[in-house]
């Protein structure tokens, strides 16, 4: 419903801002000059059109505009796959969808096969001559098995019959198809069937139990017809199924070509039993051509024009089925671009463009979805709050050895098996947080996580990277000291320090932090120090002759001086630090959106890999608008000085 | 006795070549309190490193150079500076910019309020105190350098070309800002200039410099200045007295120039 409003509004939208935007080119077209930035300003309606056409290209090529318009067309198509994918064997006899007749192909392969091995045993320099006359034999009498079985003459009178039966079946078929109430469903059935289309749901996202906390109970495409027509298709495939399993158990063997065949194979088995360990190549080409012998004997290799009525009925019924098809055979191929629903056993499936880019209106849906606490993804919501004891965060900030370094000793037992709490013992109680006090919420999840890591990181190279950078801008020895270590590292590419970084520090928070700290640093060093020897000397001289001691000079100008560089630092590392996380929590870790997507990637959640992706882009975002707020705001005078 | 006086100030500077330059060379000169000295010179005859050294910036390599009796021999508050691009501190505001001085010595912020806002109302920039400095033009921003000075109360002001990157107009204006500020405040005060106009209307002495070595070539003793405190500058630069002593400075440096560059240009 949603979707097909959308897809109208949309249409509107970009109609009416394309005649809006050349009503405007045409009034200015007298006095705009060509290369005028002036041109470029403006132009809300062209964002609209733009974006109108991205949302659009993503309703269609999702096929989500086919699921708002026709709602059942999937399950409809799923049983036109199935039919089709019934019929796939009994078509490929013939030269319907391939260039010649199965039989054919599998002689010409065949007989290739023979011929490789014939000249590969005439070079053979292992075999003795007389090896190879007997070899040889065997290849000629493998080949003389061919024309028993397609010489008509020989076409046993059962055989016949037999294929004459599948014929008339498959036109009894093709005759019951065309009549209009054809699977002839009785009302008991119809009442199964409809109770089961409702148990089943609909396409794409309409039934996901969320109380069970799992997003990945969903069904593609539902299976049971849930229309009438799709009901024909489906019990014409059941039909189909089972005439093909008939045809395909029939084989084509005369008396003759039974007892060549064992002749073959007995004497065969007979040679290579006779043969010595040391004539190992004998026996391989011996066992290659039964092979092919075996392959012959069930290759329902028939005379030429023995299934000529099978390919003539089969064509019927494809005919019949394609006209049964009607309207659905236009939806298929205009609201399903680039792909299709294909049927494979007894599921079927979005093949194509609608597979890996999820519908908006699903997307949509299974956001909603993890975005519930107590869903989330892999147990733990995207982003929530929890209560925390405060003196379990106490605990984690001090460090223990506060209480080992206190004089005393801790509290040992008395012989009554009393423990009497001392100074030293109530001190690590503390500092292991081992007390009550209120609990405050505290955001969790993965998105916090992630959060978190990239401020932690950024946070960590700020508080050293900025005045170690300042230093080296001001100082000789720091500058010299600091800088090949610091050359030596930075060029790595980040990710190439996350394996090392995350085997030694671990896949937790740790090994992430102090990976996102040495992106950070390395940028806040940089630009830290290209602030401070930016500072123009003037300014310095300035500072000096009104009074300012060298600390106030570091702290009122050369500070403030290199605070546009700083910032820009900051927005840098941000974005490094960011595409860093996220592919540092592809290599592990068991939280963050880097790791949700990476799993969503392992079950094929193409709508949570999309959702990730966007949640990263917001993000993303997000920091780059805050922080260019905070540098509009602190630093006014960038570029004006 | 507050007087600057300089004995025997040497000057060389070694080059990345390894070439020396005698930038200043035996340079002696004492200079009263309450005088306004202008330098005038080609460029390269030593008018900024004369300043430098007073200022503390960098030391001379023999000779020295005292103000009040005590040797110059670091930058200090009683020596202040005005400089040719201002180079105000672009993050503070203008009132927060002249209390800079102030500021770092942890006076009573009561107290310095009162002296900004009458600084401000000296250099003619009342109610400018909140402005930032980078929405000031470039006259406005060296009204704000010379408050900024002059709250420190320095006994001698040094300014490097302040008024050298300003339009005519507002040059003008200026130097009658310095003239007003001289005469109010009494302070010495060493002006370097590119323009002739200039040191003669500022200057009540005048050094003309030469260069290779940077040495005093000429001094004159000069009565403009104190015309310039009653009559209108303009005026002023009708006086015949005025334009000769132009034509002949003017030569003076043309010589000189030529001298460097060879007569041909």
């Amino acid at each position: 419903m949603l979707t097909q409003i959308l897809t109208f509004l949309i249409f509107f939208a970009v109609v009416g801002c394309i005649l809006y935007g050349r009503r405007l080119i045409r009034t200015e077209k007298v006095d705009a000059v060509f290369g005028n930035p002036e041109r470029a300003l403006g132009g809300t309606h062209w964002v609209i059109v733009g974006s109108s056409f991205l949302l659009l290209i993503w309703l269609y090529y999702s096929w989500d505009i086919a699921k708002g318009f026709y709602p059942k067309s999937a399950n409809e198509l799923c049983q036109v796959a199935k039919v089709n994918d019934s019929l796939l064997g009994l078509k490929y006899q013939f030269p319907i969808e391939e260039r010649e007749f199965k039989s054919t192909s599998q002689i010409k392969k065949e007989n290739k096969n023979l011929r490789i091995i014939q000249s590969e045993i005439q070079n053979s320099e292992e075999l003795s001559s007389q090896q190879k006359t007997i070899l040889t034999s065997y290849i000629r009498k493998t080949n003389q098995l061919i024309p028993l079985l397609t010489n008509e003459d020989l076409l046993e009178n059962e055989t016949k019959q037999k294929i004459d039966d599948i014929t008339g079946k498959i036109n009894l078929l093709t005759e019951n198809f065309k009549k209009p109430d054809y699977p002839f469903e009785t009302e008991q059935e119809l009442n199964k069937r409809l109770e089961d289309v409702n148990k089943e749901g609909g396409w794409g996202i309409t039934k996901v139990d969320a109380g069970s906390g799992s997003i990945e109970n969903t069904l593609e495409v539902p299976l049971v017809p849930a229309t009438y027509r799709g009901l024909k298709f489906h019990t014409a495939a059941q039909e189909l199924n089972l005439i093909s399993d008939e045809f395909f158990k029939l084989r084509n063997h005369n008396p003759q070509f039974k007892s060549k065949i064992k002749e073959l194979k007995d004497e065969i088995k007979s040679y290579r039993k006779d043969l010595n360990d040391n004539e190992e190549v004998a026996s391989t080409y011996a066992k290659n051509i039964i092979k092919i012998a075996r392959r012959i004997e069930f290759a329902s290799i028939y005379p030429p024009n023995a299934l000529d009525k099978m390919q003539a009925a089969i064509i019927k019924f494809e005919n019949a089925q394609i006209d049964a098809q009607g309207g659905l055979r236009l939806i298929d191929i205009f609201l399903f671009p680039a792909g299709t629903i294909v049927a494979s056993g007894p599921s079927c499936s979005e093949q194509g463009s609608g597979r890996w880019l999820p519908k908006p209106s699903d997307t949509f849906n299974k956001f909603i979805l993890m975005s519930k606490p107590s869903v989330g993804y892999k147990d733990i919501p995207l982003l929530w709050i929890q209560m925390v004891d405060v003196s379990k965060m106490i605990g984690f900030i001090l460090p223990d050895w506060i209480a080992d370094i206190l004089p005393g000793e801790y509290p040992v037992h008395t012989k009554d098996g009393i423990v009497k709490q001392n100074f030293k013992g109530g001190v690590l109680k503390i500092v292991t947080g081992d007390f009550n006090l209120l609990k405050v919420p505290v955001p969790y999840g993965h998105i916090w996580d992630s959060f978190l890591r990239v401020f932690l990181g950024l946070v960590f190279g700020i508080l050293i990277g900025v005045p170690l950078g300042l230093f080296m801008g001001l100082n000789r020895f720091a500058k010299g000291f600091f800088d090949p270590l610091i050359e030596l590292y930075r060029p790595v590419p980040p990710l190439a320090w996350a394996p090392l970084i995350i085997s030694v520090l671990g896949i937790d928070n740790t090994g992430k932090v102090f990976l996102l700290f040495m992106v950070s640093l390395s940028i806040m060093i940089i630009s830290a120090r290209a602030g401070a020897s930016g500072t123009q000397l003037s300014k310095i001289h300035a500072a000096h002759s009104l009074g300012a001691s060298k600390k106030q000079i570091l702290r009122h100008v050369i500070f403030p001086n290199s605070l546009p560089e700083i910032l820009t630092g900051i927005r840098v590392a941000v974005g490094m630090c960011w595409g860093t996380l996220v592919a540092a929590e592809f290599l592990a870790g068991t939280t963050g959106i880097g790791f949700v997507e990476n799993v969503a990637k392992k079950y094929f959640q193409y709508e949570v890999i999309w959702i990730t992706i966007f949640i990263m882009g917001m993000l993303g975002l997000l920091f780059d608008i805050t922080l260019r707020k905070i540098i509009d705001k602190t630093i006014p005078w960038r570029g004006k000085g | 006795m507050s007087d600057l006086i300089s004995q025997n100030l040497n000057m060389i500077f070694k080059t990345p070549k390894g070439e020396t330059v005698h930038a200043l060379k035996d340079l002696n000169f004492t200079l009263k309190k309450g005088e306004l000295l202008t330098v005038l010179g080609p460029s390269g005859c030593g008018k900024t490193t004369l300043l430098n050294i007073t200022a503390g910036f960098i030391r001379p390599t023999s000779g020295n150079i005292t103000l009040n009796n005590k040797e110059i021999d670091g930058p200090g508050v009683e020596r202040g500076m005005v400089f040719q691009q201002g180079a105000l501190f672009e993050w503070l505001t203008v009132a927060e910019n002249v209390n800079f001085g102030l500021r770092m010595k942890k006076k009573d912020p009561i107290e310095t309020q009162k002296k900004v806002d009458e600084w401000l109302e000296i250099v003619g920039l009342k109610g400018f105190g909140n402005t930032p400095t980078y929405q000031l033009s470039g006259g406005m921003q060296q009204r704000v350098a010379l408050a900024r000075c002059l709250i420190n109360d320095p006994d001698l002001i040094l300014m490097d070309e302040p008024l050298g990157a300003l339009d005519a107009l507002t040059r003008e204006k200026m130097q009658s800002l310095v003239l007003k500020i001289w005469k109010e405040t009494g302070k010495t005060i060493i002006l370097i200039t590119h323009s002739v106009e200039e040191a003669l209307l500022l200057g009540e002495r005048l050094y003309v410099m030469a260069p290779r070595p940077g040495r005093i070539h000429k001094e004159y003793n000069l009565p403009f200045a104190s015309m310039g405190l009653k009559e209108d500058l303009r005026e002023i630069k009708k006086n015949k007295e005025f334009s000769e002593k132009r034509e002949e400075i003017l030569e003076m440096i043309w010589n000189m120039e030529e001298e460097i560059m060879g007569k041909d240009n």
